[in-house]
């Protein structure tokens, strides 16, 4: 028999705002993105020097990744090996991409460079949290909630996971939209089914 | 219920060394590598790599329509289907692209426009890819550094076992332009010469341009052909760019994979490692690698042949293991010498008749990850 799944926690930051398990937590209207990312980071007391020589994409799926699980994951309950991430978005590390290669005309800078990989957020959140779990990557035109439903489901039926973040986490200049789920085998209080139906309208709903 | 075996129906690879698996291992049985010294535009300075040359077609009508990458794809996916029989409008088929930077090239020949941003997607390039193949379901794109040919090849036998789809056809590819070559230099990685994986003298990776396709899938008329049969993921929560001091999540990702396969470490019979030729990949793989109990088993790696090919490296380097397994002839490390590791390994150095049932690909890349994927008759 398959484990039952749930959404134990969500996250959201878009258009100026931050947002836990549907309530807005945080907003910064008139923000351009790095003012806006920083204010969160700020808000949140984060205290990770890291923070700021991530790139945009980091920064943002960083931050929606700290505000998902403030309060709500009980890390100790799992080995680091236990939990994963899974991930999309339509750009890929285009917003950072162009950024390096404005770098190439004067001197290649290593620091930029490292970040032209969409993946590199996935590592940002792994090192914070000590996740060495399963992760993936996937490139979607738009947020394809049947697929990640499908792949976390199989980490986690297969007991390759016992917990896993999951999402879309995406930025191309002042353009962003992140929404993390944390999907657990436990319910907890404020938890619904882990489904693509309630991934797809959480999504749309931000 | 037990899930179905995963079977591998037929594979390419394209390379400056060929344009069939056939073609490329003939090449490599007689040592011949693609690595050579570069005087390119993408440069001010020479270095050794593995290029196609530069006016080289792929496919033969519409390459006005399609960049090199998507060529590439088109060239390799299409040579593996082949008097395969298969049908690509099935709904049970379904295609996976994995690349690290596909069409990135773009961005040193167009004007930056929105546009040009869809352009480069990798979601535009699969889909055209798709549309020429005559696929019906949506193709799915994976970006996971150099993990990801091992991560599509993973992915493509768990769709395959939860019959979600019953034939899985994963394609890699990468082209080397200004905007990779310049930040592997700026990274100080690349070697200055033609690679020598795990060799003492060691001094960094050679880039490399490619694709690779294997063709997977659950049909019972396949029950002869070799089988996927496992394969794990894991992340070393350590370092972005840097790998882990000890090997051990790469370690947890080859046991995963062997207990997947239900394999022991002693069934497994060569290793086609990643062995990049950098210091740190290679000292760490190796500890990765005795740290599963592989040791004694023979390893190469074939970065001195293809370079670095990145997203597609997981595919054209399992593509040459399971010819390997064919024809039971184990490829060596081309520049490997001397002993240039910690951890006792066993590297392959010259062309050896080996007579294996199984063989284990690993892979590791920026952001921490590491994957390996099982093989076997």
């Amino acid at each position: 028999m398959l484990a039952e799944k749930y959404i134990t926690a969500i996250s959201t930051i878009s258009s100026n705002a931050v947002s836990k398990n549907e309530a807005k937590v945080f907003e910064n209207p008139n923000a351009g993105l790095p003012e806006f990312l920083l204010s969160v980071y700020q808000h949140f007391q984060l205290n990770y020097p890291k923070f700021y020589k991530m790139d945009n994409l980091s920064k943002l799926g960083w931050l929606a990744s700290e505000v998902l699980l403030q309060d709500s994951f009980a890390g100790d309950s799992y080995q680091s090996e236990e939990v994963g991430v899974v991930l999309a978005n339509a750009n890929s590390s285009l917003d950072n991409d162009l950024k390096y290669f404005d770098t190439i005309k004067d001197v290649p800078s290593p620091s930029v460079f490292v970040y032209t990989l969409p993946n590199i957020v996935i590592g940002e959140i792994s090192i914070r949290n000590k996740f060495k779990g399963e992760h993936a990557f996937f490139i979607q035109d738009t947020f394809d909630a049947d697929f990640i439903e499908k792949q976390v489901s199989y980490l986690l039926d297969k007991n390759i996971l016992q917990a896993c973040i999951c999402g879309w986490v995406d930025v191309l200049e002042q353009d962003y939209k992140a929404v993390l789920f944390l999907v657990e085998k436990n319910k907890k209080e404020l938890s619904i089914l882990f489904s693509a139906e309630n991934m797809d309208k959480i999504f749309k709903d931000n | 219920m037990k899930e179905p075996d995963v079977f591998v129906v037929a594979d390419n690879v394209l390379s400056p060394l060929g344009k069939t698996t056939a073609e490329n291992f003939s090449q490599l049985k007689q040592n011949i590598s693609g690595v050579r010294l570069q005087n390119s535009d993408i440069s001010f300075d020479d270095f050794y790599a593995s290029l196609f040359d530069e006016n080289e077609t792929f496919i033969k009508d519409g390459d006005n329509l399609y960049t090199k990458f998507e060529q590439l794809l088109i060239a390799s996916i299409g040579d593996a289907l082949q008097d395969s029989g298969i049908d690509t409008k099935d709904k049970k088929t379904v295609l996976i692209i994995s690349s690290t930077k596909g069409n990135i090239s773009l961005l040193e020949t167009e004007q930056y426009a929105p546009d040009l941003q869809k352009r480069i997607a990798l979601s535009t390039s699969a889909q055209l890819v798709a549309e020429y193949l005559g696929f019906t379901n949506p193709p799915i794109v994976i970006s996971n550094a150099c993990v990801s040919g091992v991560l599509g090849i993973i992915t493509g036998m768990r769709l395959l076992r939860t019959g979600q789809y019953e034939i899985a056809i994963v394609a890699g590819a990468e082209v080397i332009s200004e905007f990779v070559l310049s930040g592997f230099q700026s990274f100080q990685a690349l070697s200055p010469q033609v690679c020598k994986p795990f060799d003492k003298s060691r001094d960094g990776l050679n880039l490399g341009e490619g694709a690779g396709t294997i063709i997977l899938s659950t049909q019972k008329k396949y029950a002869q052909n070799i089988k996927v049969l496992g394969g794990a993921i894991s992340n070393d929560a350590n370092h972005i760019s840097g790998p882990s001091r000890t090997g051990e999540e790469l370690a947890f990702a080859i046991k995963s994979s062997l207990n997947d396969a239900a394999l022991q470490p002693e069934d497994i019979g060569f290793i086609s490692a990643h062995g990049t030729a950098t210091v740190y990949n290679d000292e760490m793989e190796a500890n990765a690698i005795a740290l599963s109990g592989l040791q004694n088993a023979p390893l190469n790696s074939l970065k001195g042949y293809y370079g670095h090919t990145l997203g597609a490296a997981g595919l054209i380097e399992s593509v040459i293991s399971l010819q390997s397994l064919r024809e039971e002839l184990l490829i060596p490390t081309l520049g490997f010498k001397d002993n240039g590791v910690t951890a006792r390994v066993n590297v392959c150095s010259e062309l050896l008749p080996i007579r294996a049932k199984n063989f284990i690909k690993t892979a590791s890349g920026f952001g921490g990850c590491n994957a390996a994927v099982v093989f076997g008759k």
